[in-house]
């Protein structure tokens, strides 16, 4: 297949939606603080080609989820803590079900940490924080983030483990395999020294889309999931086989594809469970790693 | 409801875990307080020593038992015991856990674990009770009381036809009633303490009551010294002592949500 070809709708592999377990939000659309050159989907300060949720919007969906039987909420952006009702959002979603945060981290302020605090006490849900770093130190992770943002980062770090939280770190693989284990061992032994007794740290594929298309190189043409691929393997290892995100454009596939034709299937929950072909370049790396997206697969940090 | 059905007593053992011991000491107790029946919901290897001595005990004891993902893997010589981890360290544990069991458990066994269902179903108090491992859409699925919310497991029961669901599968215990009537209950395992820094294991006893289900957590205490040196003759690592010892989870930390992580002290 030459690059940029669809393969014919009678071999687009379709993978049917078999229970909506997880529920996104992209709640800040594509605004971000940073603007990290391998964003999978070019956010940055600017970049406002999806925009906000407000809370009545969420409060909607949320009211939706209950009949479909939703499992977990995660919110997303661009970064999620530049939408001022982030919070009140947290709070309402925590009181059906647990929620998980995805921040950068570098600009958590200290009563936005102690309203986090008082939020998660208040639930008996779980409220996990995930915060991106992409490096051990400045040398590695500021390339990528931009200057200054490990140090912010980890200052965030520091306030929510001090507040009682176990943030997740997650970090995007941009090493060999072969240095994963050195990397995982270093960071861990940094954030020990810093006082995070048990950090839970989190590996990620890229995702050669977005910013790191050009930051990299983007997929071959060979790297699509072809009906074939899809025999024998178990669908539910696809996050589309259990989750949809909310956008301000209504529902789309999941948090990876947002910008991509096709991935927007409606306005309402409803509209959006119908089957998916899997024909992005970017399933291939879901179809070789698993849901990546979610809290737990894929992570790191256990070591005593 | 029939006068027998009223006064049904049943117990409900989660993951063994070769722990032998807890499982003997646990049937002993059931029996005591008048439990009729007695179930096992599954992963009756891992972790603890002599894998083979869980199974006279169920069949001589006629506890009727269900598939773990453990006891699926061992069936079906699987090259790892199914619960995902990916931390190194949880997954150099697991394999070491895994390695054991399934040298140790006969064939003779493991063809008779291939044969459980994976699920049980009856009737009690005029409630459709379902018994699973992890939930009864996937084996190896975690249920954990802060991830779990009552919506989902409203759904659950509908989508699966039952009134109350018994399941285990994450090691600590935790139930929650449900509009209905409905029930959801976690009945802990008796393989190893439920990270709380006591030496407990539990099950749960459940009686019909009133037209109703009435779920009681046991806490069982058993000769744990002797476990732990069984565990240390059989090579079994320090860490798995260790949490028989102490209370504390040393491994499988890597699957917690952060509520249940923070109950812990690792």
């Amino acid at each position: 297949m030459n690059p940029g070809e669809q393969p014919s709708r009678k071999s687009q592999p379709l993978v049917e939606l078999e229970c909506l377990d997880e529920l996104w939000f992209q709640v800040s659309g594509t605004l971000c603080n940073l603007s990290c050159t391998h964003c999978f989907i070019s956010c940055n300060p600017k970049n406002d080609s999806f925009g906000f949720l407000d809370l009545e919007t969420v409060r909607g969906y949320l009211t939706e989820s209950r009949a479909l039987g939703v499992k977990e909420y995660y919110f997303t952006g661009g970064e999620p803590f530049l939408n001022r009702d982030m919070l009140p959002m947290l709070e309402e979603t925590l009181q059906l079900g647990p929620a998980s945060v995805l921040t950068n981290g570098t600009s958590l302020r200290e009563n936005t940490i102690a309203d986090l605090r008082r939020i998660a006490l208040r639930s008996s849900y779980s409220l996990e924080i995930r915060v991106s770093i992409d490096g051990y130190d400045a040398a590695m992770n500021d390339p990528l983030r931009g200057k200054g943002t490990f140090a912010a980062a980890m200052r965030g770090v520091d306030q929510l483990v001090a507040a009682g939280f176990l943030p997740i770190i997650t970090m995007v693989q941009t090493w060999p395999d072969e240095r994963t284990l050195e990397v995982f061992t270093h960071f861990s032994g940094e954030l020990r020294r810093r006082g995070y007794s048990r950090p839970r740290i989190k590996i990620l594929p890229t995702l050669k889309i977005g910013m790191e298309e050009s930051r990299t190189h983007g997929y071959l043409p060979e790297e699509r999931i072809t009906a074939e691929m899809m025999e024998e393997f178990d669908p539910n290892d696809l996050l589309c086989s259990h989750s949809r995100i909310v956008t301000d454009r209504g529902v789309a596939v999941c948090p990876i594809l947002i910008e991509a034709p096709g991935a927007h299937l409606g306005k309402s929950l409803a509209d959006s469970l119908q089957p998916f072909p899997v024909v992005h370049s970017a399933c291939y790396t879901c179809y070789l790693h698993g849901t990546i997206c979610a809290n737990t697969g894929a992570t790191l940090g256990t070591d005593r | 409801m029939s006068r027998r059905d009223a006064q049904r007593r049943i117990a409900l053992f989660g993951g063994v875990y070769s722990n032998y011991l807890a499982l003997a000491e646990a049937i002993g107790d059931a029996r005591r307080r008048g439990a009729q029946e007695l179930y096992c919901l599954g992963d009756l290897g891992a972790f603890g020593p002599h894998p083979d001595r869980i199974f006279p005990l169920l069949r001589e004891n006629e506890v009727r038992t269900l598939a773990g993902n453990y006891d699926d893997s061992l069936a079906r010589g699987l090259e790892d015991c199914q619960c995902g981890y990916t931390d190194p360290r949880d997954n150099h544990f697991a394999r070491i856990s895994y390695r054991y069991t399934f040298e140790n458990t006969s064939k003779e066994n493991k063809e008779w674990l291939g044969k459980l269902p994976r699920e049980i179903r009856f009737e009690m108090a005029g409630k459709r009770v379902l018994l699973c491992h992890g939930s009864p859409r996937r084996m190896n699925e975690f249920l954990w009381e802060s991830t779990t919310p009552n919506h989902f497991l409203e759904k659950l029961l509908h989508d699966h036809d039952s009134d109350a669901i018994f399941a285990t599968h994450t090691g600590i215990r935790w139930s929650r009633k449900l509009p209905g009537d409905k029930l959801f209950a976690n009945v802990g395992v008796l393989g190893r303490p439920e990270n709380d820094g006591t030496q407990r294991v539990w099950y749960s006893f459940v009686e019909a009551r009133d037209s109703a289900l009435e779920v009681t957590s046991v806490a069982v205490n058993y000769d744990h010294p002797s476990l732990m040196r069984e565990m240390r003759a059989e090579g079994l690592p320090d860490e798995f002592v260790e949490t028989i010892e102490t209370g504390w989870w040393t491994t499988c930390l890597e699957i917690l949500p952060v509520k249940e992580r923070l109950r812990g002290r690792w």
